[in-house]
């Protein structure tokens, strides 16, 4: 049987998920034997024609150049999965989309007028129909390797889509924004980092975006009322990884 | 209504038969009652280990009182307590050494009776078939030390689903079988807490195999009772005295005082049918913009049992692993069924939980699904307090 192709393509990002499936180390020889790598920038320079069986897309769309990418790779890929915050919600740089990148590009660019750049960051799927989007910045290695793995397998992955506090609760750490009065992310926010931060007692910073019926303004009304939060600080917690993402979008915009 | 099942005949769900609570019987004699003291209290420790127990009990860690491995009185949270209220906890220092003067923190024993993450079977292909593969987990034994009077009713409930029901789980009936329970009686509450009100405290009613009072006056020490043969057994391989007058009354006047000391209650009469006639309040709606669907309640209750079966398979497909993980009807997932999942708003999936808890529990298992242990309130990040939303069903039911 035919193994299947595998591209892993880069859009805009830090490269951090790429590197998680680097990072698999035990099990990317296994991934490298039931798969052909055909494009994986950061792993090696040659790169095999499509069509591609899977590809997994790192980034967001930042570019006009980007726009036109990533519609040739969709027509090249059977599953066309998104990979990180980037790619799945327009990741960090999408706090562009608040300000006018314009004034970014001339503070940071020397020769701002060569900077060819889209006003916004956007996730891939505001482009192109996308299969499967795995969350996180960065993603989780094994996630990764269970999606891969329910893929060959022809099986549903077990990528569950409740809250934070569901792993947290399971590894049986105490809530912390109620025994210290911290603010959290974790109740609105999508599982898969198995409740890292708050089990190293800082709040949940919201890497793996909103959850489904995230109920961002209960949990901010709360934070302000009763943790003492200030709109700075409720607008910063929710204008994060994940800020272009909705209910993070407006809620954070609404706290001045 | 529910797979399991309608089971009319009424059963409680504490139905312990053991002895009666108190210090007397019914017919007024005295119950062999014993006391020692702090290091008492570490022989106790000790015995235990050395039956082959793994002591589980309170210890402070992480800004909680939690349930953990313990092997000496060192071990637990002497000197502390726990302040708590909605969606608020705070560990106090006390003004006394009491080593049990807390209520109940986030743990549950549930925690250990039936694990949140267990894997129930491997499978390697050989050939072309799949053989199973892997050791069967042997079941812990436990001693539970410091277990209070509503997690023993928890304990019962979870029994009664678990352990009695039609279809036994064989891991959790060898853990209960293998546990030896020591149960301490409250001697003060916290503001969350309503077990007088659920009629399942703050006394511990049977169900143990010890009970002890932790007494501060006239001075620290233990009154200790025994509610099986294997606590009698571990009793009398104890140095204890037989309990004074005044140390029995020190106990009773500590354990009245917890149940004066209750703000909250609940008006159990007829709440189950209360519950049930509100299906289509408008409240579950007013609730949705408070509660956030995270399922922190659930996981922290005592009586929750609910968990999701996964199975998985690693790349090549030639090993498979299926593991069980506790689940929630806050959780999306929770409700699909084929063609998907059926509780899309978070009104219907608090409306599920309330109304499976204090409604429809009773019709599957007998008795009411909470304790009134006040878990759910202290651990829900946006403090939705169930006694106050049972309120509002009420007066929304006279309007
Ligand atoms: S610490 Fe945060 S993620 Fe964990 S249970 Fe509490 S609110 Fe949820
Ligand atoms: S419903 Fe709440 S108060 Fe009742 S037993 Fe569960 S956690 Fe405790
Ligand atoms: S009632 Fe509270 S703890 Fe339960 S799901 Fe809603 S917000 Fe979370």
């Amino acid at each position: 049987m035919r193994k299947p192709k595998l591209a892993v393509w880069k859009f805009a990002s830090c490269d951090g998920c790429q590197l998680s499936l680097l990072d698999c180390e035990d099990e990317l020889l296994a991934v490298a034997g039931a798969v052909e790598i055909a494009n994986f920038p950061e792993a090696s320079s040659a790169v095999v024609e499509g069509p591609y069986d899977v590809s997994l897309v790192e980034g967001s769309v930042t570019t006009p150049h980007d726009l036109e990418r990533i519609v040739d790779i969709r027509a090249q890929s059977g599953l066309l999965i998104t990979i990180g915050a980037c790619a799945t919600s327009g990741g960090i740089q999408a706090l562009r989309n608040f300000a006018d990148v314009r004034e970014f590009t001339r503070a940071v660019y020397a020769s701002p007028e060569f900077i060819s750049t889209l006003e916004t960051s956007t996730p891939i799927a505001e482009h192109v129909k996308v299969d499967f989007e795995l969350r996180g910045c960065p993603i989780n290695k094994y996630q990764l390797v269970e999606l891969i793995g329910s893929f060959l397998n022809r099986r549903r992955a077990n990528i569950p889509h409740h809250s934070v506090c569901v792993e947290c609760k399971r590894k049986g750490n105490p809530c912390i924004p109620v025994s210290n009065g911290s603010i959290c992310l974790g109740p609105v926010t999508h599982s898969g980092c198995g409740a890292l931060c708050p089990s190293y007692n800082r709040g949940c910073f919201g890497c793996y975006g909103p959850k489904e019926l995230a109920n961002a303004e209960s949990l901010a009304a709360w934070a302000k009322q009763e943790l003492e939060a200030d709109p700075a600080t409720l607008k910063r917690v929710f204008h994060n990884f994940n800020a272009w993402a909705s209910p993070f979008k407006e809620e954070g915009s609404s706290h001045g | 209504m529910f797979s399991m099942g309608r089971r009319d005949k009424a059963v409680t769900s504490h139905k312990f038969k053991d002895r009666i609570p108190g210090f007397v019987t019914e017919e007024g004699t005295k119950i062999d009652t014993r006391t020692f003291s702090l290091r008492g209290l570490d022989q106790l420790i000790q015995t235990l280990l050395d039956h082959g127990y793994q002591c589980i009990g309170p210890v402070v860690r992480d800004g909680v009182i939690a349930y953990d491995k313990v092997s000496s009185t060192a071990d637990l949270p002497q000197g502390w307590t726990d302040e708590q209220s909605p969606g608020h906890y705070r560990l106090r220092k006390r003004e006394d050494d009491a080593c049990f003067g807390f209520v109940v923190g986030p743990h549950s024993w549930k925690r250990f009776l039936y694990p949140p993450e267990r894997r129930l079977w491997q499978l390697q292909k050989q050939g072309q078939s799949f053989v199973r593969v892997g050791e069967p987990e042997v079941a812990p034994r436990y001693a539970f030390l410091g277990v209070k009077a509503c997690e023993l009713a928890a304990i019962g409930i979870q029994d009664q689903v678990l352990k009695d029901g039609p279809v036994p789980d064989p891991d959790y009936t060898q853990r209960r079988d293998n546990a030896l329970i020591i149960a301490v009686n409250c001697t003060e509450s916290a503001e969350t807490c309503f077990c007088a009100s659920m009629k399942t405290g703050p006394e511990a009613a049977g169900g143990f195999d010890l009970v002890l009072t932790e007494i501060l006056e006239p001075k620290h020490a233990f009154v200790a009772q025994a509610g099986s043969e294997r606590g009698r057994e571990i009793l009398d391989a104890l140095q204890t005295a037989e309990a004074s007058e005044s140390q029995i009354e020190s106990a009773r006047a500590g354990i009245a005082s917890a149940a004066d000391g209750q703000t909250r209650t609940v008006d159990t009469d007829g709440l189950r049918e209360l519950i049930e006639r509100a299906s289509e309040s408008i409240h579950w709606g007013e609730i949705e913009e408070r509660c956030l669907s995270c399922a922190n309640c659930t996981l922290s209750c005592p009586t929750c049992f609910c968990s999701d079966v996964e199975d998985s398979t690693d790349l090549t497909g030639e090993h498979a692993e299926r593991w069980r993980r506790w689940d929630s009807c806050f959780n999306r997932g929770f409700s699909f069924v084929a063609g998907g999942e059926i509780r899309h708003s978070t009104a219907s999936r608090y409306r599920q939980w309330m109304t499976h808890k204090l409604s429809t529990w009773h019709d599957q298992f007998g008795s009411s699904g909470c304790v009134g242990c006040g878990r759910c309130i202290t651990w829900c990040p946006v403090g939705i307090d169930i006694t106050e939303e049972i309120q509002q069903f009420r007066l929304r039911d006279q309007l």
